[in-house]
Order: structure tokens, then C-alpha cells, then sequence
């Protein structure tokens, strides 16, 4: 493309030029016919071509320049800013033709934020709005300006705007709708044009012109949407009387958007609307207009029940039209928002929502997810999210990935308050990791942790889910699984006492594939085994020490070995209660048996002197090549592991003889040295702990760290060596590895082949090597979906409603820490535009009456600085909560009556449910409060949030139109 | 109010683009790939309707009508009604459909000015305005017969005006 600067050195250009200039029409045929890849090029020599020629003195020359300009900036994405004098240039011209086509250029690329050139279009366009030029010039600066009026612009215009506005020629002028559009934007960038331009558009609403009524409701529509809707409270009764008169749908539409934000702030009009509503639900035929009296009811109107059941009716309808994806996906979007107060209505429906989980559309499908999941209860949980993680089976992967994020989020919401049973729950949390298609191994990981941190009572289950997991070797070539995996080996090391057998767990944490796990999580392993290693000598120890002093006591001293015994609980204890059928009353067994490592499974007590000095082995030549490891975590843990076997190794007792243990302490040192280093518990650390930390004496955080630039300086040759070295070893490991696989462990790998086939392929081939295992749960054969949305609607024969449930077991104590913890960050607050503020203040201005003197206002606005503007609504500010007190007076003496008070509870009510819509009056209160000078103390000691909903009574049009 | 319109072929070419809130062209040709990359990704028997904040920002959505090698798409916000968004792309093609008799993608290509020229007649400033073709081609009409007039008296003249006024 050419650069900027071509356009200053590119030559004039010469009569040739403008000759034999190509028109957009050879443009697109030559970019049409160019062979694939040559566009830029084609491009770049077309925009040099413009640049050339949009410098013409002759129009058409130019104006056909700038409309392939627009078009290669509209379609192909060039930038079209650096014209934007061009095309101011050619706004003046005579030619209908060029106006157009410079009108169409500005109103594509001009914007007040990057245009500054845009000031310069003022006086061309009010030349264009004057009644004398022709209604298409008009109608084209109309058009740009309803884009890219800037505030200025907005308000050195909006006197032209409003001959436009009011017109009332016989024939309805087509300008007039236009001019309500162009209108909206001005009063939506700039509030400073409220006293002209409001009024007119109001004026607008009582046109015979059905165009111009459908664009002054659809500009008021937008205004309400966009701003506080309660500055339009006071037009209430103007858009009540269009509702019952006008019979365009679009019109209606809009009307009823305006109602659905108007009929929260005012219960009376809501009352009002219910009528009418019902009534075009019954009558119409447009679905767009049911579908939008539906939203209304919903959003507007849940206090009347009449209505919402007729809603409801209409959702079936929706819901039940086979042929129409359209209106099922819009059925389920208004379901979902109806709160949880009418739960009813989706439970009513349950059979088509649970059926959608199943819709080719995966819209449908997540509106449908998102509904069941609003129906979750604490007594429900259990068969819904059964139901979903099942389902997820059997769905594609995007969508079953979908169910399992919904699951995971609803269950782990505000530290699963929802769950009751955390056996079941972990289980499901293991049944979700085996889904083929699992991609949310992060969440699974956390809760994991989180769970076994937390729920002390969970630990048993939750260490059978980890081992079901470490043992299965498919799960291992999952990238998505291996944070899941890491949980697990976590797990399985830091509550090791719960295992059944924690042979099988050195097992399977250190198989084969495991290779395939990236390095963090291998170290993850490694350090699991470390711990279950302590464990497993730990316990060999006491239960030697018991039986020792049993013996002894036998013959001896009764009361010894139980003394002995309580003092040795926590180990022994864990095991008599974790291993089922293991006899171990009194560990009296122990060494009758000569059992090796991997017979010990099946037997019943894993500790022997031999199946230890086996596990040391299988350690030891597992873990010994990842000792040169490149990454340090792994070949930190690993050399710990390796330290702790050698240092076993290097007490002459320990091959001799079980006594052996006894005679020499120093073992029965090293291991509860060890033992005591992993027995405290770990517990989940609150948000605010590290506030909570006193900084030691001494220590200095602020410090500069001024000489670590010395110390990098003094020893930059160190990352150099570190990579020499680190590539060198890395070499090393592997042939490391290879010898070791390849001799020195053969049999051993042999043996183990030949008693655990479930870690092996069938097949000779080493299964370290290939990736191809077969998945854990290959997805069952594809059912036809009919089949299996009725699977899915049988299975949820249980109501969706929650019922009372007996909890057999109850809810175990779930560590919960200060308040913040596990909330998720509060939702992010709507920051209110000053602007907003500042329009609807001049609109209840206007609304009220209270027009200040145009001449003044003028001289105000022309002030730019932001100091004054914000004065001058302070002033407003100051008005509006003064008539408010006065009707608040009022207000206060018709309230002898109870129904009233009654009405205006519950408004208060409905005012703490919306917290959004609390920080907004919230936010305008302070700003009242701290705007109106110190003679108004007493606003600021008004009950805050009061401020804004009094302005509904105030208005005295709705008054009388409501009572 | 309506946000964009765009109307792209089966390849993801944009064949018509107007944003009614302002994108400098490079974010409008990422934004088109954005729907491009949605649309192309759903099946034929499957709503229109795809909720679009990921690419519009919040509150946004976007419906669509694939008509033979193209698609029509209209990006809207919570201001407007789904089913009426649906009715306006039928009002839309069918007023195309009219002005080029049976319109067809290559309609779309050359006639540039043309397609904003009926855009702007039933859309202005993101605003529903007409919703009957027959009126937005009188409209259409009238402005072409003002230029025709003019372009009469024009001392140059070249067949460069004729073909815009296609």
C-alpha cells in the first residue's frame, strides 16, 4: 500500500489522467479477474491511483476517485480517514450525483473521534437542511448527521433540525422521520440540545404520519434503553394511548420495549398495562409482537399472574413448533427470563427443555442447558447433574464440554452450597476427568484440591477417585487430563493414610506412561511417592514397635502395648479403618507371611519387610534416570527421593533381619524426622492471609533493589554455562534412560508386565512409546437422538422442582474462611456516563416545564468548559430534588389510605431486588447530594436510593392519569 | 438500535457493509471475519438468531438469512425485536429482489452506491424507517430521476454517469 507520503511527491495529474481514468466498475472487474494472492498489489496500485487523482481540480475526476476510495475502504478494508478533506470538498458541489457519492464517503468513514476535519461540514450541512434545497440533499445531511454528529456539530445544528421536525406539509413530508432519527442521535450525544429538540420529537408522537410516529417511539425506545427510563415516566400517557390505537406491529414493538423500562419504576402503570397486553396476546398473529408482549409480561409484569400464565401458554406454543428452530430457541430465551419465583413455568415445560438438550441447534441446546441449570436445588443436584454428565457422553465435544463447565460452576458456586454429599460429588468429579471430550481440566483440578483442603470427610472417597485415576494408563496421553492427574497424584500423597493399598499407588504413580506427563506434573508424582514412601516405613515401623511391645506384653506387662498402641494410632488407626478385610487388630500378622511386592496385593497386609525392600527397588529404578532430569522441579524432587532411599540403604541392619529396625533407632529417626514434616495439615488459605502476615523486624520491602544490576553484571556468563550444561545432561539422560530400560530393570519390568497387564498394551510393543492407546470411555454407539431425548425425558421422571429431601447423611463441615473467600468478584458496577445524567436532567427540565430562558441556556452551552456545564446541572439537580420534596409532602398526606401504602411497600421492596439499579441512583444521590450547596444538608441525610423513584409521583401528567 | 449490517457471500467476501456505531475499516474487516468464522461453522435447519457479544460486546446479537451464495446479516441490540430483525432481512432481499428483478450475487458487486442507496431508505441511523419496498423503491426512484436531470445539463458527458445510475 502506498505510505503517506506518496500523496505529497505523487505528480499532479494531468488531463490523461482524468482521460482515461478507470471507473469503480473497471476497478471491481480488474480485481475480479486477478489471479489468487495478487490483491494487495492490485490494491496498493489502485490507492496510488486515487491519491493521484482525488487531487484533481476537475469533479467528476474527483468524485469518482473518492467513490473507489469508499469502496475499497468499505469492502476491502483500506483507510479512507486521509481523504476526508476530499470528500468535504466535493459536499458543495451542484451535482446531485457528486453530493451523493461525497455524502456516502462521509457518512462511512467520518467519526468526531477521528475526523478532525468534521467541523468544517457545519456550515455545508445547514445549507443542505434549509427548507429551500431539495428534500434528497436534505435527506442526505440528514443521514450523516444521524451517524457522526459530534456534540458540536449536534448543537450548532439542532436549530436547523427543528423546522424539519415539526414540518406538518399536507402531503406528510418524508424528511420528517429522518429528521426524528438525525434528532435522536443528537440528543444522545449532546443533552445541551433538550430544549429544542425534545419537544418537537414529543410533538412527533401525535402525527398522522404513521412513519414519523414509528420513528419518534423507536428514537424515545432507544433514549429509554440507552438512559434513565424514569425521565420518560411523565410521557406514559402518550405511549399508553398509542398502544391502544396504533395497528402497526412496529410500532407496538417499540412501544412495548418503552413499557418493559417504564413498568418496574411505577407499579400503577404496570397495573394499567396488563389489559392491553393480555389482549394482543390473544388477538395478534405477528409472533414478533407476541414474542415481544411475552418479554414484557416477563420482565415487566412477574407480579401479575393472569398475564404470565397467558405468557406461559404462548412459550408452550413456542416451544411446541416443531418446524421453526426460531421460535423453540426464543421460547427457551423467554423462559429463561422469568426468575426463579416461577419456576413452574420451566418445570411446566420440562419435557421440551429437556428434550432441546438434544437439538441439532446448539443455541437451543445451551438456552436449554442454561435453563436446567437455573432449576438446580440441593435436593435436585444429585439427579440432574447425573443426567448432564452422562448426556455429555453421548453429545459432541464443544457442547459436552459446555455441560461440564455449567456443572462444575453450579456445583462449586459460593464453596458448593449446593452439595451435600461430597462422596457422590467427588465421584462425579472423577466420572467428568473420564469423558473423552473433557477440556476442563483446570476447574476439576481446583475443585479437587479445594475439596480435599476443605471437606475433611471427603478425604476416603476422595482418595479412591484419585487412584481409580493414577491407575488407569490411557488417561495419561490426554493433554486436557494431566492438571487432573496432578490433583490426583496430590491427593493421593498428602492423605496417603487413606489408601487401601498404598503399594499399588507407588504403582501406578511411577508406570510407565507417565512419561508422556509434562514436567511439573511429573514432579507432582514424584513428590507423591516421596510421601507415601515415609507413610509405608512410618507405619512398618509402628505396627513393628506394637507388636514388639504385645509380645513383650504377652509375657510381661499388660498395660504397655496399649499405651504404645494409642500413642501409634493416627498411622495404624487409618489403616485398620481404610482397608476392609485386612486383619489388623493388633498387627500381629505382620512378617508370618514371606510376601513379595506384587502378591501383596491380594494379601492381606501389605507391610513386609520384603514388599518394602521391593518398592525401594522399583523406586529406585524408576526414578533414578529422571535424577539428570532438565527441569529442575523434577530433578529437585527426584534427588530428594533418591537422598531418603540411600540414605535407608546405607543402615547395615536393614537387610538382615526385621528386628533389625528395633536394634537400630536411627531408621525409626529418619522416617519420623520425615513423617513429622508431612503430618501437618494443610488447609485452604483465606484471600486476606498475606495481609494478615507481619513483616519480620528487619526486613526492608521498599528497599530499591539497587545492586542486583552488580551482582547480574558480576556473573553474566552464567546463563550460558547453564545451557551448555543443560544440553549436555539432557544427552546424558536419555542414554541414561535407554540403558536403564534396556538392562538394568529388564526382569523387573518383565515381572511387572506379567502381573499388571492393565498397565500394558496386548500387543509386544512397548506401550511407552506409542500414543495410540485405545480412550478411556469410548463414546457408546451413536442412538438415533430421538432415542436418546427420550432416554433423557425418562430419566428426568423426577420433578425439576425441588422437593423435600431426607438427607440420610449429614452435610459434613465444609472450611469456609472469611467472607470473601470463594465469592467470585463482585459483578463489575455500571459506571454511569455523566452524559445520561446530564440528558435526563434536561429532559425533566423540559417534562417539568421549567424551560430557563433560551438566550441564557445558549450562552451557557456555548461555553465549552466541562467546569460550567457541570454547574449549570447542578442547578437541575438542585430543582429536581426540591419539587420532589415538595410531592414527597404531598405524597405523605394521601397515605392515611392502605392500599396505597401497601403499593408503596412493595415498590421499596422491588427497589433493594435491582442492586444495579441502586448503585445508579446510589451514584446520582452522592452526586445531588455533594453538588447542592451546604443549605441543603438535609438531602444528604435523606435515606440514599429515595431519590430517584419520588420523581415517579411527581410528575403531575401521570398523576391524573393514573389515579 | 441496529448496529450493522452485513451482507457477505458463502466464501466470507463482504459483498455490502455499513456499521451504524463507527469501526475504523480494519476492525470492521476483523469483526466480518468474526461472523464469518460463526455463520460458516452452522448447519442449514438451525435458528438464525446467534447471540454475539464475543464479537459486538455485551447485549448484542446478530441474525441471519443465507439466500443462495449469500448471507444477510443484521447485528442489533437489546432495543430491538429478534422476529422483527428476521422481518426486516425479508424486506430487505425482497427489495432487492425487485430492483435488480431476481437479484443475484454479481447485482450486488457492481452496484455499490445502489445497495446503500436502498439501505439507507429502510434503515437510517440505525433506525427502522420504511418497511415497505415498494415505497423505498419510489424513494430509490426519485433520487435516480433528480440525478438523471442534472447529469442532462452536465457539460461533461461522459457515460460515467449512466452507469451510476444503475
Amino acid at each position: 500500500m502506498a505510505g503517506g507520503s506518496s500523496s505529497s511527491t505523487a505528480p499532479a495529474p494531468s488531463l490523461v489522467d482524468s482521460l482515461f481514468q478507470r471507473s469503480l466498475d473497471d476497478l471491481i472487474k480488474s480485481l475480479r479477474s486477478q489471479p489468487a494472492g495478487a490483491e494487495p498489489t492490485l490494491l496498493s496500485r489502485a490507492l496510488a491511483e486515487i491519491r493521484r487523482e482525488i487531487r484533481s481540480s476537475d469533479p467528476d475526476t474527483k468524485a469518482i476517485a473518492l467513490q473507489k476510495l469508499t469502496y475499497l475502504s468499505s469492502l476491502h478494508g483500506l483507510d479512507a480517514s486521509w481523504a476526508a478533506f476530499h470528500a468535504l470538498e466535493l459536499l458543495p458541489s451542484p451535482s446531485p450525483l457528486h453530493k451523493r457519492l461525497a455524502y456516502l464517503a462521509a457518512s462511512l468513514s467520518f467519526h468526531p473521534s477521528t475526523t478532525d476535519v468534521l467541523p468544517l461540514s457545519t456550515h455545508q450541512l445547514r445549507k443542505d437542511l434549509s427548507p429551500s434545497s431539495p428534500p434528497p440533499f436534505s435527506s442526505l445531511a440528514l443521514h450523516l448527521l444521524s451517524l457522526s454528529a459530534s456534540p458540536d456539530l449536534a448543537r450548532h445544528l439542532a436549530p436547523d433540525l427543528l423546522p424539519l421536525l415539526s414540518s406538518r406539509s399536507s402531503p406528510p413530508s418524508p424528511l420528517r422521520p429522518k429528521a426524528a432519527a438525525a434528532a435522536l442521535r443528537a440528543l444522545s450525544v449532546c443533552p445541551d440540545v433538550v430544549p429544542h429538540l425534545f419537544k418537537p420529537l414529543v410533538d412527533c408522537l401525535s402525527s398522522p404520519d404513521p412513519r414519523v410516529v414509528s420513528a419518534a417511539v423507536g428514537a424515545f425506545a432507544e433514549l429509554a434503553s440507552s438512559g434513565d427510563p424514569s425521565s420518560y415516566l411523565p410521557l406514559a400517557p402518550e405511549f399508553y394511548r398509542l398502544l391502544a390505537d396504533s395497528r402497526s406491529n412496529w410500532i407496538l414493538i417499540k412501544l412495548l420495549k418503552i413499557f418493559a423500562r417504564l413498568a418496574p419504576l411505577e407499579p400503577r402503570l404496570a397495573a394499567r398495562l396488563v389489559d392491553p397486553l393480555c389482549d394482543l396476546l390473544r388477538r395478534s398473529s405477528a409472533q414478533s409482537l407476541v414474542f415481544e408482549c411475552v418479554r414484557t409480561v416477563f420482565s415487566g409484569l412477574p407480579d401479575h399472574d393472569g398475564a404470565v400464565r397467558l405468557a406461559v401458554d404462548k412459550v408452550k406454543d413456542f416451544l411446541a413448533s416443531a418446524d421453526d428452530p426460531n421460535l423453540r430457541y426464543l421460547g427457551l430465551r423467554a423462559l429463561s427470563m422469568l426468575g426463579p419465583r416461577h419456576s413452574w413455568a420451566v418445570e411446566e415445560s420440562r419435557e421440551a427443555v429437556i428434550r432441546s438438550l438434544a437439538d441439532p441447534d446448539p443455541n437451543i441446546r445451551r438456552e436449554a442447558l442454561r435453563l436446567i441449570m437455573g432449576m438446580v436445588f440441593d435436593s435436585n443436584v444429585f439427579e440432574i447433574s447425573i443426567l448432564l454428565v452422562n448426556y455429555a457422553l453421548k453429545s459432541d465435544p464443544i457442547f459436552a464440554n459446555e455441560i461440564l463447565d455449567a456443572v462444575l460452576t453450579t456445583c462449586g458456586r459460593n464453596v458448593y452450597e449446593l452439595i451435600v454429599d461430597f462422596d457422590w460429588y467427588v465421584s462425579l468429579l472423577g466420572e467428568m476427568a473420564r469423558n473423552p471430550h473433557c477440556t476442563r481440566g483446570e476447574e476439576i483440578e481446583r475443585q479437587l484440591v479445594d475439596i480435599g483442603l476443605r471437606v475433611r470427610d471427603a478425604r476416603p472417597e476422595l482418595v479412591r477417585v484419585a487412584r481409580d485415576l493414577l491407575i488407569d494408563p490411557a488417561l495419561l496421553g490426554n493433554p486436557f487430563l494431566c492438571r487432573i492427574l496432578s490433583a490426583a497424584a496430590w491427593v493421593s500423597g498428602e492423605y496417603v493414610e487413606f489408601s487401601r493399598n498404598p503399594l499399588e499407588l507407588v504403582e501406578a504413580l511411577l508406570q510407565p506412561r507417565t512419561s508422556l506427563l509434562p514436567p511439573l506434573v511429573r514432579a507432582v508424582y514424584i513428590q507423591a511417592v516421596f510421601k507415601v514412601l515415609v507413610f509405608c516405613f512410618n507405619t512398618y515401623i509402628d505396627r513393628l514397635e506394637i507388636s514388639r511391645l504385645s509380645s513383650l506384653g504377652n509375657s510381661t506387662t499388660g498395660g504397655a502395648s496399649s499405651i504404645i498402641e494409642s500413642k501409634s494410632t493416627a498411622a495404624a488407626s487409618c489403616i485398620a479403618d481404610g482397608t476392609t478385610g485386612i486383619e489388623s487388630n493388633d498387627g500381629i500378622a505382620i512378617g508370618d507371611k514371606p510376601a513379595s511386592l506384587f502378591s501383596s496385593i491380594e494379601n492381606k497386609d501389605p507391610f513386609t519387610c520384603e514388599s518394602l525392600t521391593n518398592m525401594l527397588i522399583l523406586i529406585e529404578t524408576a526414578v533414578d534416570p529422571l535424577a539428570e532430569n532438565d527441569e529442575v522441579e523434577v530433578q529437585e524432587r527426584t534427588r530428594n527421593v533418591l537422598g531418603l532411599i540411600h540414605m535407608l540403604r546405607e543402615i547395615p541392619t536393614w537387610k538382615t533381619e526385621e528386628q533389625g529396625f528395633i536394634k537400630d533407632n536411627r531408621i525409626g529417626e529418619i522416617v519420623n524426622l520425615l513423617q513429622s514434616m508431612f503430618s501437618e495439615e494443610l488447609g485452604p488459605v483465606s484471600v486476606n492471609a498475606q495481609k494478615r502476615v507481619p513483616v519480620p523486624e528487619g526486613l526492608v520491602l521498599e528497599e530499591n533493589l539497587a545492586n542486583l544490576a552488580w551482582t547480574l553484571a558480576e556473573d553474566d556468563t552464567a546463563p550460558f554455562m547453564s545451557i551448555s550444561f543443560s544440553l549436555r545432561s539432557h544427552q546424558h539422560g536419555e542414554t541414561k534412560d535407554n540403558a536403564a530400560s534396556s538392562v538394568q530393570s529388564t526382569s523387573l519390568l518383565a515381572e511387572h508386565r506379567k502381573r499388571h497387564g492393565l498397565y500394558y498394551l496386548p500387543a509386544e510393543k512397548d506401550g511407552t512409546e506409542s500414543n495410540d492407546y485405545p480412550r478411556a470411555n469410548d463414546p457408546l454407539l451413536p442412538a438415533s437422538q430421538g432415542d436418546v431425548s427420550e432416554d433423557l425425558v425418562k430419566l428426568t421422571d423426577q420433578s425439576l422442582i425441588p422437593r423435600k429431601v431426607k438427607h440420610t447423611k449429614p452435610r459434613p463441615v465444609v472450611i469456609k474462611l472469611d467472607e470473601g473467600d470463594g465469592v467470585s468478584t463482585s459483578p463489575s458496577t455500571t459506571v454511569k456516563e455523566s452524559k445520561d445524567d446530564l440528558l435526563s436532567g434536561a429532559i425533566h427540565d423540559v417534562l417539568l416545564g421549567k424551560e430557563r430562558k433560551p438566550s441564557s441556556s445558549q450562552k451557557k452551552y456555548s461555553d465549552k468548559s466541562s467546569r460550567r456545564r457541570v454547574k449549570d446541572v447542578s442547578d437541575n439537580g438542585e430543582s429536581v430534588s426540591l419539587s420532589k420534596e415538595k410531592l414527597d409532602l404531598g405524597d405523605r398526606e394521601h397515605r392515611s389510605s392502605g392500599s396505597r401504602r401497601s403499593k408503596h411497600r412493595s415498590h421499596g421492596k422491588e427497589r433493594h431486588t435491582s442492586p444495579q439499579k441502586n448503585d445508579e441512583k446510589e451514584e446520582k444521590n452522592h452526586r445531588n447530594s455533594t453538588r447542592s450547596s451546604h443549605h441543603h444538608e438535609r438531602h444528604k441525610h435523606r435515606q440514599r436510593g429515595e431519590a430517584l423513584l419520588d420523581v415517579a409521583p411527581q410528575a403531575p401528567v401521570i398523576q391524573d392519569f393514573l389515579l | 438500535m441496529i448496529r450493522a449490517v452485513i451482507v457477505m457471500n458463502t466464501q466470507g467476501k463482504p459483498r455490502l457493509v455499513k456499521f451504524y456505531d463507527f469501526q475504523p475499516p480494519e476492525k470492521q474487516q476483523e469483526l466480518i471475519r468474526s461472523v464469518y468464522g460463526v455463520l460458516s461453522e452452522r448447519a442449514d435447519n438451525v435458528s438464525n438468531f446467534v447471540e454475539a457479544d464475543a464479537i459486538f460486546g455485551p447485549g448484542t446479537q446478530l441474525v441471519y438469512k443465507h439466500f443462495a451464495t449469500l448471507y444477510f446479516v443484521f447485528v442489533f441490540d437489546s432495543a430491538e425485536n429478534e422476529l422483527a430483525m428476521l422481518d426486516l432481512i425479508q424486506v430487505f432481499v425482497e427489495t432487492l429482489d425487485r430492483c435488480f428483478k431476481n437479484v443475484c450475487e454479481l447485482d450486488m458487486v457492481f452496484n455499490f452506491n445502489k445497495m446503500h442507496m436502498l439501505l439507507d431508505e429502510i434503515i437510517f441511523g440505525g433506525q427502522v424507517l420504511e418497511t415497505s419496498s415498494e415505497q423505498v423503491l419510489k424513494a430509490v426512484e426519485e433520487i435516480a430521476k433528480l440525478e438523471k436531470s442534472s447529469s442532462a445539463i452536465s457539460l461533461v458527458p461522459k457515460s460515467v454517469s449512466a452507469r451510476f445510475g444503475r
